[in-house]
């Protein structure tokens, strides 16, 4: 029987289907599945191994990026959702899909608020960006180490929790990503390195187990490597791009 | 002197994030709730007097064709 993958659409949600591709390259069942199917009581995410919730604009950001959707995961979904995560089912929020993560409290799931809101420049922010890789429990970057480079495009990506829940997050080794320097230094709060103002520089985070991750940048679309405008100057033995990992390792967690 | 501006859609424009936040409001269990509009507030601050602020409203702040606007001023 193959593992089936949840991808959940709201109206404004845009990245679904790229991210579709992405898990069933990996010899995973993707089934993109509008959240009203799952309001309607038509399927249940206990039939799913694991659950992605993917880019794009859920209800037009309205109120805020990622509240509609994340309130009524929340409210209506809330202790599936929760068992889910417990049973070590892993869930990825990509973008639009961290906003909601955060929205409905799966992340960083313990005590510590934590909001993605309005990036410092005021802009939305379009381009690629370089992350550093830090080491973490999380089993999405699982192999990875150093510094990658993944496409961002949001305009509240600011990561801000209080000091003392940054110390928390940190010392559980729940930072996954954080925005560097071309050569993976720390980018010390500063812009255009950090496009958002996110506090300690930080990109993605995941819960304490380490299953549920939530990131600004996009890794559906640094799947191959030509995603990348400076892919001819790229190794040309690996068809894969800085993306490809946290699908490929979804999979062999699922799997395993 | 602060000058707060209030813009609102007219009857009969489409307000859709009125109605996302209606819809998720109800999906939530408020069913008491009937209408949700939505309506952004600025507020102004300088030496300015009520037609300075309404010219603002006329030339850049409210579409004349979708949006109403009225402003207050904050004491």
């Amino acid at each position: 029987m193959a593992y089936k993958v949840c991808i959940i659409r709201a109206p404004g949600t845009n990245c679904d289907r790229e991210t579709a591709m992405c898990v069933e390259s990996q010899g995973l069942e993707a089934e993109v599945v509008h959240v009203k199917r799952l309001m309607e009581g038509e399927i249940r995410f206990s039939d799913y191994d694991g659950l992605i919730i993917p880019g794009g604009f859920s209800f037009g950001d309205h109120v805020r990026a990622g509240a509609l959707l994340g309130k009524i995961l929340k409210e209506r979904f809330g202790d599936e959702l929760a068992q889910f995560s417990s049973d070590g089912k892993p869930i990825l929020g990509i973008c639009n899909g961290f906003q909601v993560l955060v929205e409905c409290g799966l992340l960083p799931g313990n005590t510590a608020q934590s909001a993605l809101t309005t990036n410092l420049s005021s802009r939305f922010e379009c381009r690629w960006v370089d992350l550093s890789v830090e080491t973490s429990r999380c089993i999405f970057t699982d192999g990875l180490s150093g510094s990658i480079r993944l496409p961002v495009a949001h305009g509240e990506g600011r990561f801000l929790v209080t000091a003392g829940e940054l110390k928390e997050l940190t010392n559980t080794g729940q930072v996954v990503f954080k925005y560097a320097q071309k050569n993976g230094g720390s980018a010390g709060g500063s812009y255009p390195e950090n496009p958002n103002g996110s506090i300690d520089d930080i990109a993605g985070i995941c819960n304490k187990e380490g299953n549920v991750f939530g990131l600004m940048p996009h890794p559906e679309r640094a799947f191959y490597r030509f995603l990348h405008p400076r892919w001819t100057k790229s190794d040309e033995s690996e068809s894969f791009g800085d993306g490809y990992k946290i699908f490929n390792n979804m999979a062999e967690y699922i799997m395993r | 002197m602060k000058w707060e501006v209030r813009i609102s859609y007219k009857k009969g424009v489409q307000d859709s994030e009125g109605e996302s936040t209606l819809s998720g409001l109800k999906t939530l269990g408020f069913n008491n709730v009937d209408n949700v509009s939505a309506a952004k507030v600025y507020l102004i601050e300088g030496n300015l007097t009520h037609g300075d602020v309404e010219e603002m409203c006329r030339r850049l702040l409210a579409n004349p064709v979708s949006q109403d606007y009225s402003i207050s001023e904050v004491k």
